[in-house]
C-alpha cells in the first residue's frame, strides 16, 4: 500500500450569495486504496481539529449509483477515470506530489450553495415537465399483456441508466443539459407504454429545460465522456428528431401545453 | 402501552380483501381537506407520497438529499420478488408467504406477510405500467430469475439497477403529484421532531439544511418511511445519509421499537482496506452461483500469493459443511462461517487493526468450465465495480469479501395497518418491523417498501382519516411552539460543546463496539459488556464534541452530530434486546444457542414474539412489550441447510 502527499486547491464559498475563492490545502499520507471522497474525508478530520469549517460537498451511497457526488477534479467531471462517479474513484488514480484543483459544478443553472455543493432542483423540474408516464395506482393490465422486444427494453434501459448527477451538464462548454432529458426521453419513449405522451413529453421537457436556462448543444460530445454510466448522445439524437416533430405536428389547440 | 397487531383472523387468503372492505373511506371531495406527512422519498415513502396525491390528499413529503430520486432504496441491485408464477415452476401466492415466513425463521407476522405476498403481483403490473425496464426474453415477455438460493424464479430485475429503477418509477410518479400541485415536496429538509397533540401524531419539525430554519408542519396523519438504522455500525452498506433520527424521535415520542437486535449481514462486501474506510460496498449475491468461497487450510498461507496455494491447500469451506447448498447457504450462514475462518486466522488481505479480514471468492473453476466470455457476460459489471475500488483484476486474482450490515428487520412496531404505537404515526418500508421477522430474503426490500407504500397505505391512511376527528392545530399551537423550541435547545447544546473530537469520531467508535459485541454472533458477556461501553461513549459525546460552524447556515458536522446522538441511543437498546432475546434466530445468533450442527437454535417455547420496546426517559431504562406470534399456517421447523 503506497502513501502520497498531494495538494487540494478547494473551491470554497461560505453561502450562495458570498463570494468564493480556491483554498490551498495539503493532503498527507494519503493511500492509494482510499475513494476520493474518503481522502476529503481525511482533509476534513483535520481541519475539524484545527477548529476550521469542514469542506461542504454532496455525497451519500458512495457505491456510484445515487448521483449525489459531483466534483471537477482538475477540470474534469467525476475526475480523470471514465465511467466512475467521484465516489468511486479511488487515489490510485492519482500520484505522491499531484496538485488537485476541485471545484463545484459550474453551470447557471445549478447555483453553488456552499463550497463543491450546487442545487440541482432544475432537474427535477425537467421531470416534473413531463418525465413520468400518466398512470395512476391501482388497476393497470397484467404486466405481460405489454410486449417489449428485448432489444427496445435494453435500449431503454441503457437511457434509464442514468443517475441525474449532473456531470454531463458540468462537462458541456454550454452547460446544456441535453443529455439528462435526452436519456428520460429516450427511456420512456423506446416503450410502447411511453407512446401515448411521447410528443407532449418531449415538448414539455426540452421546453422546461430551456427555461431553466440550460444551454443549447452544439455537438461536442462532452457529456457523453463525462457521464458516469456512458449514455450515448445517440440519444440526444432522438430526441432532436423528436422534439422536430413533435413541435411540427403540435395539436393547434394544444398551443399553450408546454407548462 | 398495548400492542393490538389488528390483524384480521379467518381464512388468511382472504384476510385483506374483508379487511380492505370493513376500512372506511373519505369522499373524494373531503379529500384535499386532509393533510398528510411522508418522511421519506424511497420506495415506500415516494409511492405512499404520489399515491396519496393521485387519490387527492394534500400531501408533503421531506427527503434529507438534495432530490427525492437519490433515496436509498436506489442502491438495491438484485430484484424484487413477486408471485407471479410466470415461469410456471410451482410459484405462487402461498410459496411466496410460506418461503418469507420460514426464511424469517418464524418471527414475522403471518397475515402481514400474506399481504404482502398477495400484493406482489399488483407490484409489477403498476411497475410496468410505469415504463419500469425490467428485462426481457427475447419474445417480449417479462425474465425472471431464482436470486439468494429460492428454488423458484420468482425474481424480475433491471440489470444489476433494479431499486434504481423501481425508484424512478416511483419518483416520476411523485414528481407527476408535484407538477400538478398536489404534493409539496420539501428536499434538504430533515425531520428532527414529531409533534403530538393530545396524545396523537400531529407534525413534525425539520431543519432546512440549506439556511438552517427550524419549521414545523401540521397535518392530519404523519407517515415514517425513513429507511433503515444500519449506519449505527458506522461501516455499512448504506448510503452515508441513512439515519434512525425520525424513527427515534418518534420512539421518543412513545411509538414503540421493536426487535431492534434483528439486523442483516450481507455475506459478500468489499472488505474494508483500512482505518479510513467510509462505507462499504455491496457486490451482488448473484456472485456466489458461480464463485467458490474458500480461505487457505493453513494460517501461515495467509499472506501468500493464492494462485500460489495448490489445491490440497485450500478449504472450501461452504462446500465441506454444506454439501447440498455448498456456497448458495442462506445470507446469515454464509456470513457467520466468514467470520468463523477469519477468527481462526485464516482470512486473507490486508490486516486491518491485527486481523485479516476477508475469504476469497474464486472464479478461476468458473473461468475454466463456462469459458471468459460467459462469466464475463454474467458478472462483468461486478468484476468491473470490484476493479475499480481494489485495485484487482477479479478474473486472474480471487476476490476478497467479507461480510457487511445491510438491512435492519427490527424498526417501529406497527399493527397491521401500518400505524404505530402513536395514533396517526404510520410506519412503512424498512423503517417498520413488520414482515422480515428474524431475517430477511434476498429481492423481499424492494417489494416491502413499495407493498407499503402504493398498496397499504393508501388504504390504512384513508381509513384513520375517515375514522377519527381532528381539531385543527394551528402553528402556534403550544406543543408545537414547544416541539420547535426542543429541537433549537438541543441544536444549540451540541454547538455549545466545543470539545475536542469530531462527530465521525464518535461514530466509528460506537459501531466497532455494536460491531464486535452485537454483530454477527452475540453472547451474554459481550452484550454486557456493550450495554457498560455505550453509555460511557455516550457521556463523553456530550462533553467532548467538537461541531464547527452555526445553525443557520450548511453545516454537514452538525447534521451528523445530531444523527449520532441518536445511534448512540439507539444502539445501547439493540444491545439490551439482543441480550433479553435469549435463543437464536434468523440473523440473531447467540453463541449460548446453538444446535449440534452449529445453526441458530431457537426458542419457540419462551421467544415466538416480537420484543418492542417502550421509551421511559432513561435511555438504559427501556420498558419492554411483547406480541405473541401464532403460526396457523406454516409451521415453526428447523432450518436444514445440509
Amino acid at each position: 500500500m503506497a502513501n502520497m502527499n498531494l495538494v487540494l486547491n478547494v473551491w470554497r464559498q461560505k453561502s450562495a450569495n458570498a463570494p468564493g475563492q480556491f483554498v490551498r490545502y495539503e493532503a498527507k499520507g494519503i493511500s492509494d486504496h482510499m475513494s476520493f471522497l474518503e481522502m476529503l474525508d481525511v482533509v476534513n478530520e483535520q481541519l475539524i481539529e484545527r477548529g476550521e469549517d469542514p469542506i461542504a460537498f454532496d455525497h451519500d451511497c458512495r457505491e456510484g449509483i445515487c448521483g449525489a457526488c459531483s466534483l471537477m477534479i482538475n477540470g474534469q467531471a467525476h475526475g480523470p477515470r471514465q465511467q466512475t462517479t467521484t465516489c468511486q474513484l479511488h487515489m490510485r488514480s492519482f500520484k505522491d506530489g499531484d496538485e488537485l484543483t476541485i471545484e463545484p459544478w459550474r453551470a447557471a443553472a445549478f447555483p453553488v450553495l456552499r463550497d463543491l455543493i450546487v442545487d440541482r432542483s432544475s432537474f427535477d423540474r425537467i421531470i416534473q415537465a413531463g418525465g413520468y408516464i400518466s398512470v395512476r395506482t391501482g388497476a393497470p393490465r397484467d404486466a405481460n399483456e405489454i410486449l417489449v422486444p428485448k432489444t427496445d427494453a435494453d435500449e431503454s434501459m441503457d437511457a434509464a441508466a442514468c443517475i441525474g448527477c449532473g456531470a454531463c451538464v458540468a462537462a458541456c462548454p454550454n452547460a446544456s443539459a441535453s443529455l439528462f432529458t435526452a436519456a428520460k426521453l429516450g427511456h420512456l419513449g423506446l416503450l410502447p407504454q411511453g407512446q401515448p405522451e411521447r410528443m407532449a413529453r418531449t415538448r414539455n421537457m426540452v421546453s422546461q429545460m430551456d427555461r431553466e436556462g440550460f444551454g443549447h448543444c452544439t455537438n461536442h460530445g462532452e457529456c457523453e465522456h463525462a457521464c458516469p454510466k456512458g449514455i450515448s448522445v445517440a440519444f440526444i439524437a432522438r430526441m432532436n428528431r423528436d422534439y422536430l416533430k413533435a413541435m411540427a405536428t403540435q395539436p393547434v389547440e394544444r398551443d399553450n401545453d408546454d407548462g | 402501552m398495548q400492542l393490538l397487531s389488528k390483524a384480521p383472523t379467518g381464512p388468511i387468503e382472504t384476510r385483506w380483501d374483508r379487511h380492505r372492505f370493513e376500512m372506511k373511506l373519505v369522499n373524494p371531495a373531503n379529500r384535499r381537506k386532509h393533510t398528510v406527512i411522508v418522511v421519506g422519498s424511497g420506495l415506500a415513502g415516494g409511492a405512499g407520497a404520489a399515491t396519496l396525491g393521485e387519490q387527492g390528499y394534500n400531501v408533503l413529503c421531506f427527503c434529507y438529499q438534495d432530490s427525492p430520486r437519490r433515496a436509498h432504496s436506489i442502491a438495491a441491485q438484485g430484484g424484487i420478488n413477486a408471485a407471479k408464477n410466470y415461469p410456471n415452476d410451482g410459484d405462487s401466492v402461498y410459496r411466496l408467504f410460506y418461503d418469507t415466513v420460514k426464511g424469517g425463521d418464524f418471527r414475522s407476522r403471518e397475515s402481514n406477510v400474506y399481504r404482502l405476498a398477495q400484493v406482489s403481483v399488483n407490484i409489477i403490473d403498476q411497475c410496468v405500467a410505469q415504463g419500469v425496464p425490467f428485462a426481457r426474453e427475447y419474445g417480449g415477455l417479462l425474465a425472471n430469475r431464482s436470486f439468494g438460493g429460492a428454488q423458484v424464479s420468482r425474481t424480475f430485475y433491471a440489470r444489476g439497477q433494479t431499486g434504481q429503477q423501481l425508484l424512478l418509477g416511483a419518483y416520476q410518479a411523485l414528481e407527476r403529484q408535484v407538477a400538478a400541485g398536489i404534493v409539496k415536496m420539501f428536499a434538504r429538509h430533515e425531520m428532527l421532531e414529531l409533534i403530538m397533540v393530545d396524545g396523537v401524531a400531529r407534525g413534525i419539525v425539520t431543519r432546512d439544511m440549506v439556511s438552517g430554519k427550524l419549521e414545523a408542519f401540521t397535518a392530519d396523519a404523519v407517515v415514517l418511511a425513513t429507511g433503515g438504522y444500519g449506519n449505527v455500525f458506522f461501516l455499512s452498506t448504506n448510503a452515508k445519509g441513512c439515519n434512525v433520527t425520525a424513527t427515534w424521535r418518534a420512539h421518543r415520542k412513545g411509538a414503540a421499537f421493536a426487535n431492534p437486535c434483528f439486523t442483516q449481514i450481507h455475506p459478500t462486501c468489499i472488505p474494508v482496506s483500512g482505518d479510513y474506510q467510509s462505507k462499504l460496498t455491496l457486490m451482488s449475491e448473484s456472485l456466489r452461483n458461480d464463485g467458490r468461497v474458500w480461505v487457505p487450510k493453513n494460517a501461515a498461507d495467509c499472506g501468500k500469493d493464492p494462485a500460489s496455494i495448490p489445491e490440497e491447500d485450500r478449504d472450501y469451506y461452504l462446500e465441506r459443511l454444506y454439501p447440498s447448498f455448498g456456497n448458495l447457504v442462506p445470507r446469515d450462514i454464509a456470513s457467520r462461517r466468514a467470520k468463523d475462518m477469519c477468527d481462526q486466522g485464516r482470512g486473507v488481505g490486508p490486516e486491518v487493526a491485527g486481523v485479516r479480514r476477508g475469504v476469497y471468492l474464486d472464479f478461476r473453476d468458473a473461468v475454466k468450465r463456462l469459458g471468459h466470455a460467459t462469466v464475463a457476460e454474467r458478472y462483468g459489471n461486478l468484476f468491473e465495480m470490484y476493479e475499480r475500488i481494489t485495485g484487482e483484476d477479479p478474473y486472474k486474482v480471487p476476490m476478497r469479501i467479507y461480510p457487511a450490515t445491510h438491512y435492519t428487520m427490527g424498526g417501529l412496531w406497527v399493527d397491521y395497518n401500518l400505524m404505530s404505537t402513536i395514533p396517526g404515526l404510520f410506519v412503512a418500508g424498512e423503517a417498520n418491523f413488520s414482515d422480515h421477522g428474524a431475517n430477511r430474503l434476498g429481492a423481499s426490500a424492494l417489494m416491502q417498501g413499495l407493498a407499503d407504500g402504493y398498496f397499504v397505505l393508501p388504504y390504512t391512511v384513508a381509513n384513520y382519516l375517515g375514522s377519527t376527528k381532528l381539531e385543527k392545530v394551528s402553528e402556534s399551537h403550544p406543543e408545537v411552539r414547544g416541539a420547535v423550541e426542543s429541537v433549537q435547545t438541543r441544536i444549540d447544546k451540541l454547538l455549545s460543546i466545543q470539545g475536542k473530537r469530531s462527530p465521525d469520531s464518535f461514530h466509528r467508535e460506537l459501531g466497532h463496539i455494536i460491531w464486535d459485541d452485537c454483530g454477527m454472533a452475540r453472547n451474554a458477556a459481550g452484550l454486557t459488556r456493550a450495554l457498560e461501553k455505550i453509555p460511557a461513549l455516550r457521556e463523553e459525546f456530550w462533553q467532548n464534541l467538537r461541531v464547527t460552524g452555526s445553525g443557520s447556515e450548511l453545516n454537514q458536522s452538525l447534521e451528523k452530530a445530531g444523527r449520532i446522538a441518536d445511534f448512540m441511543e439507539l444502539g445501547e437498546l439493540m444491545c439490551r434486546d439482543a441480550l433479553e432475546r435469549d435463543e437464536s434466530a434468523g440473523c440473531h445468533y447467540r453463541e449460548e444457542h446453538v444446535t449440534p450442527e452449529g445453526e441458530a437454535a431457537r426458542d419457540d417455547e419462551k421467544y415466538c414474539h416480537v420484543q418492542a420496546w417502550e421509551w421511559t426517559g432513561d435511555p438504559s431504562a427501556p420498558r419492554l412489550h411483547k406480541e405473541q406470534l401464532q403460526f396457523e399456517f406454516v409451521k415453526p421447523s428447523q432450518r436444514s441447510y445440509k
